[in-house]
């Protein structure tokens, strides 16, 4: 039960559970020692009461003068009885017989007669006196009694007189026992009405960024949150470098997650490249075929008309097949030239009127100084097919943004537009043939220019969002060696 | 050498100064006082006091002892003028001093002496049932607090120290009744008059004991004068004392006392105290 809670519980319940048990001990503890050190400040005061009665009472024993005795043990009850809460409850002086002399309470106690007899626990206290051989004050406790006793003999010349006797009521010190205790809860509960709410603030605040890591570790699974929602807590302390191990976690699953993506498109890409390839040179040797007989047939030039008519149209067939295989079937062309700039402009040069026709602006950069170990066509023709396709994404007075550039090892080319972005479901069959969105085009543009891109080693990327649509080829600049 | 000069003739101007001032100022009388009243009342005394100073027309001392003993020693030693004693110690000194006046109260100049015993005690019924007792005295000179009950015991052929198991003086006849109420005594022997007024002031005291048997009347305790006083201002201070019922200020200081006034008094009135006296003396 008290497992499963949440550390927002968990820690403030512990340091409350630690913060009251430390109250209650230290509390205990003032308290007891408070009890002690009354007791003895009662015992004390009794001893040193006691000195004073012993002395000046024995004169009085001295001379018997029983009156002026018992008007002195009479004294300290003079004071209002609040006044004294060390307050003897009765004083006996017994002399050497152990018989009393006179007491506070004669009723009681009379002269002469033997205290035994009026309760057991005087029997006890007065063998305790006899074998007292001392001439201090003593305190004497007598096990199953309510009271306690201070004893002090009353000596004259060395000569024992007697003994004064202060018997205390045990319950005398609840009263102010009770008085501190009272004060010492109030404290207390001052004391932990301010640390018990410090407590739940602080142990809240550092088990907020637990909760929220483990929150954020528990959307986990099917997505994998984003840093912003996860909103962690940042520092160098424990968790601090939990959160931290815990995003680098995320990020590399996140790339992982993307590498396997990617992967798993370019596998695909390339079964249906193999495929296509496969079908293609298939198809081919029919097809060289019956193109073969259809030039042969024309070259007698014998049919009707209507014959001519057909062959016609089924050699435009043949031919429109042969182009789609021929575009299905991309094969670098190794007899190309290294790409110079002249190349680039040419490029630049031929799609301009079809920017025109469409009133689209082209902002051509052009970082290219020199030639470059590339194969020249197939750059241009994936220049232009990206140009191309850009060009026909913009809206009318659109905007087209070609920049080429390089640095040490690979060839960049950029190709920005302003029109319609691409959706993300179309994204991941955005290469594949014939899967143009687009009306009109055969739907192998793209497609022939990622087999391109393939074939040159290079990496194609796509970019689109509401207002912009980012192509980025990146060619390595290493020798062709096939 | 001049300046020296001049603190002798400063000093001694000074000295002369105060003697003609102490010579000037009349010598004041001197007045024993006893426990035989309430003598707690210094505000009381103090008023008496002033009265009989405005009535003498010289300063009055009044000398408070705890003990008759410490007052007679003082009269016979001449360093009193006059004190009000108890009867007893009268007739032992009267070689040294003469009766001067004797209060009046309840209309005679005699009381009584209570035998008294703490409230919870209803069997005795005399002096004769406290046999092994504790027994509280006031002063071993007092009539009503010793002599009294000591010749009560005289006449069942006792003594104190054996007929009681112990005995003890208080030094006032107002503690006999305090330690009688408290118990610490199981009888006691006091002045009727002071009880009488311990009733009247304190009923909360008196009403824890219970009075046994009053004895026969003996002579009110008296002021007296020393043999070597002035005859004049003897005659003065009786005269003042006797003239305390004619005024006002007099009525109400003998209202505190619950006195009705002193009368010059006859020595007879102590007789029984004297023959109370030999019989224990010859015994």
């Amino acid at each position: 039960m008290f497992r499963d809670l949440s550390f927002r519980y968990k820690i403030p319940l512990r340091g409350s559970v630690l913060v009251v048990f430390t109250a209650l001990v230290v509390t205990a503890s003032l308290m007891f020692r408070a009890y002690d050190d009354l007791k003895r400040d009662v015992l004390l005061n009794s001893a040193s009461m006691g000195r004073v009665l012993a002395h000046t009472i024995t004169p009085t024993i001295v001379h018997d003068d029983v009156w002026r005795a018992y008007e002195i043990i009479n004294s300290p009850f003079q004071a209002t009885p609040d006044a004294n809460l060390n307050q003897a409850e009765e004083i006996l002086v017994l002399d050497a017989r152990q018989q009393v002399y006179v007491s506070t309470h004669p009723k009681q106690y009379p002269m002469l007669s033997d205290p035994a007899r009026v309760s057991p626990d005087l029997a006890r206290l007065q063998q305790a006196i006899v074998d007292y051989r001392g001439t201090e004050p003593k305190s004497i406790e007598l096990a199953g009694s309510d009271k306690f006793y201070m004893v002090t003999p009353i000596i004259s010349d060395g000569v024992a007189l007697g003994s004064l006797v202060m018997g205390y009521s045990r319950s005398m010190f609840l009263p102010r026992f009770y008085d501190i205790a009272r004060r010492a809860i109030i404290m207390t509960l001052l004391v932990l009405a301010v640390l018990l709410p410090m407590n739940w603030y602080w142990a809240w605040r550092m088990a907020a960024p637990l909760t929220q890591l483990a929150r954020c570790m528990g959307r986990v699974g099917q997505t994998l949150p984003d840093d912003l929602e996860c909103n962690l807590y940042e520092s160098r302390d424990e968790i601090g470098q939990v959160g931290m191990a815990f995003k680098r976690m995320m990020g590399e699953l996140k790339d992982r997650e993307n590498l396997e993506k990617q992967m798993f498109f370019s596998e695909r890409l390339a079964a249906v490249g193999r495929l296509a390839a496969g079908i293609a040179h298939e198809i081919n040797n029919p097809l060289g075929g019956m193109l073969n007989a259809i030039s042969t047939f024309k070259k007698h030039d014998n049919a009707d008309p209507q014959t001519a008519k057909t062959i016609s149209l089924l050699e435009r067939g043949l031919l429109q097949i042969k182009d789609i295989i021929a575009a299905l079937l991309v094969e670098a062309k190794f007899q190309s030239h290294p790409l110079t700039v002249q190349d680039l402009e040419d490029t630049r040069t031929l799609v301009l009127p079809d920017a025109h026709r469409k009133a689209a602006k082209l902002a051509w950069e052009n970082d290219i100084l020199d030639t470059l170990p590339l194969p020249s066509t197939l750059v241009r023709q994936i220049l232009i097919n990206l140009l191309l396709n850009a060009i026909q994404a913009v809206k009318p007075q659109g905007r087209v943004h070609c920049h080429i550039y390089r640095d040490s090892d690979s060839l960049t080319l950029l190709i920005e537009n302003d029109g319609k972005h691409i959706a993300t479901e179309q994204l991941a069959y955005l290469f594949e043939p014939f899967a143009s969105g687009r009306e009109g085009g055969h739907g192998l543009g793209l497609w022939v220019t990622y087999q391109i891109v393939q074939q040159l080693k290079g990496e194609i990327a796509v970019q689109s969002q509401p207002g912009e649509t980012r192509f980025i080829v990146t060619l390595p600049l290493v020798e062709q060696t096939a | 050498m001049r300046l020296r000069m001049r603190w002798l003739v400063l000093c001694w101007a000074l000295l002369m100064a105060a003697n003609t001032w102490a010579a000037q100022a009349p010598t004041p009388i001197r007045i024993g006082l006893t426990p035989v009243f309430l003598d707690d009342q210094t505000a009381f005394v103090n008023t008496w006091r002033v009265y009989l100073e405005s009535r003498l027309k010289r300063p009055v001392v009044f000398v408070q002892r705890a003990s008759y003993r410490e007052i007679t020693d003082l009269m016979r030693s001449g360093k009193l003028d006059f004190a009000w004693l108890c009867g007893y110690p009268y007739v032992r000194n009267k070689q040294f001093i003469n009766l001067l006046a004797v209060p009046v109260y309840r209309g005679k100049p005699v009381y009584h002496s209570y035998l008294i015993v703490p409230a919870s005690d209803r069997q005795t019924r005399s002096i004769a049932d406290l046999r092994g007792k504790v027994f509280a005295f006031s002063d071993p000179d007092s009539n009503s607090g010793y002599l009294a009950p000591a010749h009560d015991l005289y006449l069942l052929q006792e003594r104190p120290n054996t007929f009681f198991s112990k005995t003890f003086y208080t030094w006032s006849h107002r503690k006999v009744v305090e330690a009688v109420a408290a118990g610490l005594a199981q009888g006691g022997a006091v002045d009727g008059y002071i009880w009488d007024m311990l009733a009247l002031q304190h009923p909360e005291l008196t009403a824890q004991t219970r009075v046994v048997s009053e004895s026969a009347e003996f002579g009110f305790p008296p002021f007296v004068a020393g043999k070597a006083v002035a005859p004049a201002d003897t005659a003065a201070l009786r005269k003042a004392l006797i003239a305390m019922t004619q005024d006002e200020e007099g009525q109400k200081l003998l209202r505190n006392l619950h006195l009705d006034g002193f009368v010059a008094g006859d020595d007879h009135l102590f007789d029984g105290i004297i023959r109370m006296m030999r019989a224990i003396a010859d015994k």
